[in-house]
């Protein structure tokens, strides 16, 4: 594939996405937080299905990595930059959570928030010569950065407690100790929901039309005006703090972090829940990370077999399913009712 | 199921496979649950693979012969892949879903300490194989763990450099977990040990020449034996660069490399190294009167004969692991969770493949420094070295 086609690529997806909105919504109204009111109503109805807590462990955790999803789809949906770094930014929040407390005595919250913060610097300085690159360059560049992060938590051992990682003391809120896979569904599924509604605010706010208008042809965007560099940048820095609140939430949930977090598979894996649930849908981050949470889960029966079977759900779903879970299926549906 | 009209009926219908797959209940006959995570697949799987053929070849033993006084051992083990987070989700699912009454799991220390906070909370004993100190200390009450510590093989290798009055070293450490880990007990213990490591370098796990790191060490006056802490293919290319820089120091390395591969991939270099390694690897060469021969002896024949493979340690934390259990079991005459883990806990004179095991309320390890023996590489193959006076 030539880099020319990976940037013409989405082009073809933007109109199917914004129809795809539209079914979705249909008569229920055409607000743009419709969806997330509706992915509330499931998520607050979604524990009467749970058989036991470990349920309510295996959705927080899809809560969680969709919410780092999300942001990295504004990143590669809307406005078509390829990030093979982002567990990167996951670990800079995870590593904050945890450092914080053990090593300065902060409050967990606020290292979250710091977490964030630094995030948000290092891909500002970070982004600014690297989002130059485009296609095969920038996946490169951003992959290196990824990796150096990695290796950053992996050797600073007095920090970061090196290749055995360390724990993470609990999230304190109000005098309120949040802890238990219950707890933490409610907290992950509002983090994900406040995720999601910023996301569907800041696609139709003019700086997501201007990502948009980049994602379509960045030479295009630029004749009608749009500051490219600079909004490329906003972008990739919004998604950072993104992955970068995930990353905490994880550290605090499970109560340990580890280099792993920050890894080049953990990379891969946000990226292909991007794509496996469709690029430019936030619906799609969500089913893209509940498929890859769920499936490992629901194969174990097959043993030794298990990651076989799994690429080749992948396979099938990326080649019967081309552009992504939801926009496809939404496609399928317009099509028959037209 | 909740009608839905809405969008998310491929979750739903994900849910609906989920709950398909683990939702049958789990019928409670006379049987002891047995779960485990361990990491089969990614980068630990050298580990994690033998110990699972492992509790697989030995619980189906045990079954064959009746069970644990009649009740029959069910064995659940998930594959972690080595990430803690995955290890964590396993965890919850042993305890939530499948119920076990303990569990014997947990191939690299990251995965176990990870499921630590999981079992201790629902009370299960957990019997980890990985051998990282902080999982045992400080003493936690539901965790035990079979592995020597990294600890207890730098105690070992000062030993016998005292015993050679070689008391001045340079040590050269792999970045990766184990050589890490490692590095940083030695150092911690060489100045009570009579120690002095005048000399340090690193080289990362993908290196594939240390050929200046080395030169440096040669270059180091004073130095009198050099020690190697890794594992993987660093400590081999490791092995290789001395012989071509000719150092003649003697070349110390740990006991992460204790396995045939090693020999095969630093060959003639490997001749003349020093390492300190459980007595599974020289079961056959072991005295007749030693204590271990039996169990050693035992074990690497049923391994060897069911998986067609070389044994190696780590195989053998499982069992040990597992036997542990299984004897608790018997003296309890139950599968309540907390009388098993009085009686983990009670384990005295254990035979295992590791050393023998005397447990307590504070030493959830229970091994003796006997456990490790020293070995010499000879002709590419293991060579004990005498035990005399030690």
């Amino acid at each position: 594939m030539s880099v020319r086609s990976l940037d013409e690529r989405p082009a073809a997806q933007e109109q199917p996405l914004s129809k795809a909105r539209s079914t979705f919504v249909g008569s229920l109204g055409r607000h743009r937080l419709m969806p997330v009111l509706l992915l509330a109503v499931l998520v607050a109805l979604a524990p009467l299905l749970f058989p036991s807590g470990f349920y309510y462990r295996i959705f927080a955790l899809v809560y969680i990595f969709a919410l780092a999803a999300v942001g990295l789809n504004l990143l590669m949906g809307y406005a078509g930059q390829v990030s093979l770094g982002h567990a990167g930014f996951m670990g800079i929040g995870a590593y904050a959570a945890a450092i914080g407390p053990a090593h300065f005595g902060l409050p967990g919250w606020l290292s979250l928030i710091i977490g964030a913060v630094l995030s948000a610097l290092i891909a500002f300085l970070v982004g600014r010569p690297i989002l130059r690159l485009k296609g095969h360059y920038l996946a490169v560049a951003t992959l290196g950065f990824g990796l150096l992060l990695a290796i950053v938590f992996t050797s600073e051992a007095e920090w970061t407690g090196g290749p055995d990682g360390m724990s993470v003391s609990r999230l304190v809120l109000f005098g309120w100790s949040v802890r238990g896979s219950e707890t933490w569904y409610w907290v992950s599924a509002v983090l994900f929901l406040a995720g999601a509604a910023i996301a569907y605010n800041l696609i139709e706010s003019p700086a997501g039309r201007a990502m948009r208008a980049i994602h379509d042809s960045e030479t295009a965007a630029g004749v009608l005006g749009v500051d490219v560099s600079r909004t490329k940048l906003l972008v990739f820095v919004i998604s950072s703090v993104y992955a970068s609140i995930a990353g905490s939430s994880l550290a605090f949930f499970n109560g340990l972090v580890t280099p792993d977090v920050a890894g080049f598979l953990r990379s891969i894996e946000l990226v292909a829940m991007v794509v496996l649930g469709g690029m430019g849908s936030v619906v799609g981050s969500l089913v893209g990370a509940a498929v890859l949470v769920l499936l490992p889960q629901a194969l174990t029966f097959l043993h030794d077999y298990e990651h076989m079977v799994l690429g080749l759900i992948i396979m099938g779903v990326m080649i019967f399913l081309r552009d992504g879970i939801v926009p496809s299926i939404a496609a399928a549906f317009r099509g028959r009712r037209g | 199921m909740i009608p839905c009209s809405f969008f998310p009926a491929k979750r739903v219908a994900a849910v609906a496979v989920v709950l398909a797959v683990l939702g049958a209940p789990s019928i409670a006959l006379a049987q002891i649950k047995i779960g485990s995570s361990l990491s089969v697949t990614g980068p630990a799987s050298f580990l994690g693979d033998p110990e699972k053929k492992t509790l697989e070849m030995y619980v189906d033993e045990i079954n064959k012969k009746g069970g644990i006084d009649g009740q029959k051992v069910e064995l659940i083990v998930y594959d972690d892949g080595g990430n803690p987070n995955a290890a964590r989700t396993f965890a919850t699912r042993l305890v939530e879903e499948d119920k076990v009454a303990a569990v014997v799991g947990g191939t690299t220390t990251g995965t176990t300490m990870a499921m630590i906070p999981v079992f201790e909370e629902a009370q299960i004993p957990f019997i980890s194989l990985a051998g990282g100190i902080p999982i045992i200390e400080p003493v936690k009450k539901w965790v035990f763990k079979t592995a020597q510590t990294d600890k207890m093989a730098c105690e070992k290798i000062f030993a016998d450099l005292k015993k050679r009055n070689l008391t001045t070293i340079a040590l050269i450490s792999g970045t990766e977990a184990f050589g890490k880990s490692m590095r940083d007990q030695c150092v911690k213990i060489a100045a009570a040990s009579g120690i002095t490591i005048a000399h340090e370098e690193t080289y990362g796990p993908g290196d594939t020449d240390v050929t200046p790191q080395l030169t440096n060490i040669k270059g180091k006056a004073g130095v009198q034996a050099v020690v190697n802490t890794g594992f993987g293919q660093g400590p081999a290319i490791v092995t290789r660069n001395y012989r071509q820089l000719a150092i003649p120091l003697p070349l110390y390395q740990s006991h992460g490399v204790a396995s045939k591969q090693y020999i095969q991939l630093a060959a003639d270099s490997a001749d003349g190294v020093r390492l300190p390694a459980p007595a599974l690897l020289v079961a056959d060469k072991l005295p007749d009167g030693d204590p271990q021969k039996p169990v050693v002896t035992s074990y690497a024949k049923t391994y060897q004969d069911n998986t067609k493979q070389e044994v190696s340690a780590f195989g053998g934390y499982a069992y040990d692991g597992l036997m542990i259990l299984v004897e608790a079991a018997k003296r309890a005459k139950s599968a309540d969770p907390a009388k098993l883990r009085d009686e983990i806990e009670k384990t005295k004179g254990f035979m295992g493949t590791g050393g023998v095991v005397n447990m307590s309320p504070t030493d959830h390890m229970g091994l003796g420094q006997a456990a490790f023996r020293m070995l010499d590489i000879k002709n590419g193959d293991w060579v004990l070295v005498p035990e005399s006076g030690s």
